[in-house]
């Protein structure tokens, strides 16, 4: 296991420096030259020289790497090119809103669509399986925005059960009243394809040896069902749900704008708005390196709950 | 007698799911219309303002507390109120009805069949157009993908070694990075709108998936023993990796690339709701809905609902058509 942890590890450094050249190449060559952006509507020369003496990008490519690598290992990308605030600053303060609304959203959405994917999975090959799997695949065919935009001005505009958007101070209140409906229109966007997905990891159970052999030694199909397939349908929920997280930090961004939430999505979409290279850079990095620990932990988790797993 | 074909008994088994084949001739019902509309057969005029502003649909009827608003504006013109003829007036008044034929106002119906937008567009005509614009899109962006993973997927799958190293090294690192952070970032540093760059950016990202699937294909294929009997008759690698092979797993090409035509038209509306996609002179669900926000807080639901209910048929009938597929292609999985 340990073997198995540290070799993973080492197999960071090759992908994050494949990530780091990623963005760097696409800062460097796809995108224009940054001085321009920063330099405003009228740009004289001695302008755009300074600025790019500032950010370092008259030196040569290779110098500029060495930057941006030492920016990763220092965890000091300076600031923001449009609020002059630290990108340290601004992932730290942005963190709690996120976690304020994802951790619930995972939750909710994790238990109802067990719920759900067991319910169907019960009734497997039946109208109603077959009905709820098409009603799925419609509610999916919906896109995200839809649900915003709809949600919002039906809940929050016309009903005024939640304010339309903003942000408290206290945890509680931020919970309580602002993060609600956002939680709510996270739930309903990701319960089709939850109930979709864990509905195989049911089924791909309830056809194992030892369902039948629980069957043939009388027992009841409840008790199948909750005690013994459950707990083997739940190793893959529970990694899946594991993985999901760090693509829903920055891809929870929709939600987080239009209900006005301050978390690292909001962040991102209004850097990319601004042309804000510092933070996307820093974003894109951090993900990409919060995806492979997230992998990996979600490895050896699926080890820890299923002693049968190989790891190789 | 000869044996039936491989595909022949796909399609067989395809036509027996009710589901599926009806949601087949709804895709082809799109195809048919996005082709209509490609040779100025349909809503070639969607840009033409052809209602009042924010027309409501026919089967409300037109609201009669706008209608009189807009006279009583008319009659309050504020140049009459000094006593001062409009120099320009009989003039203007005569270049628009030289131009149209007949005086603007004149022009412009109170209601549209589902409704206008601000400019009192025909939400109805700029649904269509957008499915063309969306609907291309995605194919286009869905075959660039396909294309992509399937020839790394064959590279890396069939050579193996220090090519397959590579190829899963990049893999890795496309997919460290969340899809949805990597398409928005490469937009915002390419900060150019347009088809084509929605296109190249969606396929060049999007094709990671794909090409996991055709490697692991690759690799169980390459040694059967059809495969190594081809090496000892003399064909070439290439020749051995797209002539012998890829036949073999043409199936799983298919499924994806229809999964994926799925996939990048959700995406195309997403980006261009943020402004990174389709630029402005073109019409996509994307922009309708980036306008429908607004709308919907001044209570004009229709062109939400139109663009909502134009993608969601379309985007249904492909996952049931792929699912269909899937089943018809592979008849083990079932």
């Amino acid at each position: 296991m340990l073997a198995y942890t540290l070799r993973r590890l080492w197999q960071f450094i090759p992908t994050l420096g494949g990530v780091v050249l990623l963005v760097f190449f696409v800062f460097n060559f796809v995108g224009g030259d940054p001085a321009y952006l920063l330099a405003g509507k009228i740009p004289n020369p001695e302008t755009i020289a300074n600025i790019r003496k500032q950010l370092g990008v008259d030196e040569p490519y290779a110098v500029q790497l060495w930057i941006f690598v030492k920016q990763i290992l220092t965890g000091d990308f300076g600031a923001s090119w449009s609020t002059n605030e630290r990108v340290s600053q601004i992932f730290a303060t942005r963190l709690g809103p996120s976690l304020t609304v994802l951790v619930p959203l995972l939750m909710i959405s994790t238990l109802l669509g067990m719920a759900g994917a067991m319910l169907v999975a019960y009734v497997r090959g039946s109208l109603t399986d077959r009905a709820v799997m098409v009603a799925c695949t419609v509610a999916q065919s919906v896109s995200i925005l839809v649900y915003i935009l709809v949600f919002q001005y039906l809940f929050a505009y016309q009903l005024g059960w939640f304010p339309v958007q903003g942000w408290g101070v206290t945890f509680m209140d931020n919970l309580l009243r602002y993060a609600v409906l956002a939680i709510v229109v996270g739930v309903a966007v990701s319960l089709a394809p939850d109930v979709r997905l864990y509905r195989t990891f049911f089924l791909d159970e309830i056809n194992q040896d030892y369902v039948r052999t629980a069957r043939a030694k009388g027992m009841s199909e409840t008790r199948i069902m909750w005690v013994h397939v459950l707990r083997n349908a739940a190793i893959p929920i529970v990694t899946n749900v594991l993985l999901q997280l760090p693509g829903l930090l920055a891809g929870a961004f929709l939600i987080e704008r239009f209900f006005g939430i301050p978390g690292i999505g909001r962040e991102v979409i209004l850097a990319v708005e601004r042309s804000d290279f510092p933070i996307i850079k820093a974003v894109t990095v951090y993900v990409a390196l919060a995806t492979m620990v997230v992998n990996l932990a979600a490895d050896l988790l699926y080890k820890a709950i299923d002693p049968r797993v190989q790891l190789k | 007698m000869r044996e039936q074909g491989v595909w022949a008994l796909a399609w067989k088994r395809f036509r027996r799911d009710r589901l599926g084949f009806a949601s087949l001739i709804v895709v082809a019902a799109y195809v048919v219309l996005v082709l209509a509309v490609a040779s100025g057969l349909l809503a070639r005029d969607w840009e033409s303002e052809a209602g009042v502003n924010f027309a409501p649909p026919t089967f409300i009827g037109a609201e009669a507390g706008e209608a009189s608003t807009v006279k009583k504006l008319e009659v309050a013109r504020p140049v009459s109120d000094y006593g001062i003829p409009d120099p320009l007036g009989p003039d203007l008044e005569a270049i628009e009805k030289s131009l149209s034929g007949k005086s603007r106002d004149q022009a412009r119906a109170l209601t549209l069949p589902l409704g206008g937008d601000k400019w009192g567009r025909d939400v109805l005509k700029k649904a269509v157009k957008g499915t063309e614009t969306s609907l291309f899109v995605g194919l286009a962006a869905a075959i660039l993908a396909t294309f992509i993973g399937t020839l790394f997927g064959a590279l890396a799958g069939f050579r193996g070694g220090k090519v397959d190293d590579f190829f899963n090294w990049l893999y890795s690192v496309l997919t460290s990075i969340p899809y949805l952070l990597l398409v928005l970032t490469v937009a915002a540093v390419v900060n150019q709108k347009g088809v084509l760059t929605v296109i190249l950016i969606l396929g060049l990202t999007g094709w990671t998936g794909i090409f996991r699937l055709i490697r692991a294909e690759y690799m169980k294929h390459k040694v059967r023993e059809y495969v190594m009997a081809a090496d000892a008759i003399g064909a070439s690698n290439g020749r051995r990796m797209f002539v012998h092979i890829l036949p073999n797993v043409s199936h799983v090409v298919l499924v994806q690339l229809s999964l994926h035509v799925v996939l990048f038209i959700k995406s195309e509306v997403i980006l261009t709701f943020l402004g990174y996609g389709v630029s402005v002179d073109t019409v996509s669900w994307g922009s309708m809905l980036a306008e429908a926000g607004t709308e919907l807080l001044l209570g004009k639901w229709w062109q939400l609902t139109v663009a909502t209910v134009f993608m969601a048929v379309l985007v249904t009938a492909f996952s049931l058509f792929t699912d269909a597929m899937r089943d018809a292609l592979d008849p083990r999985l079932k």
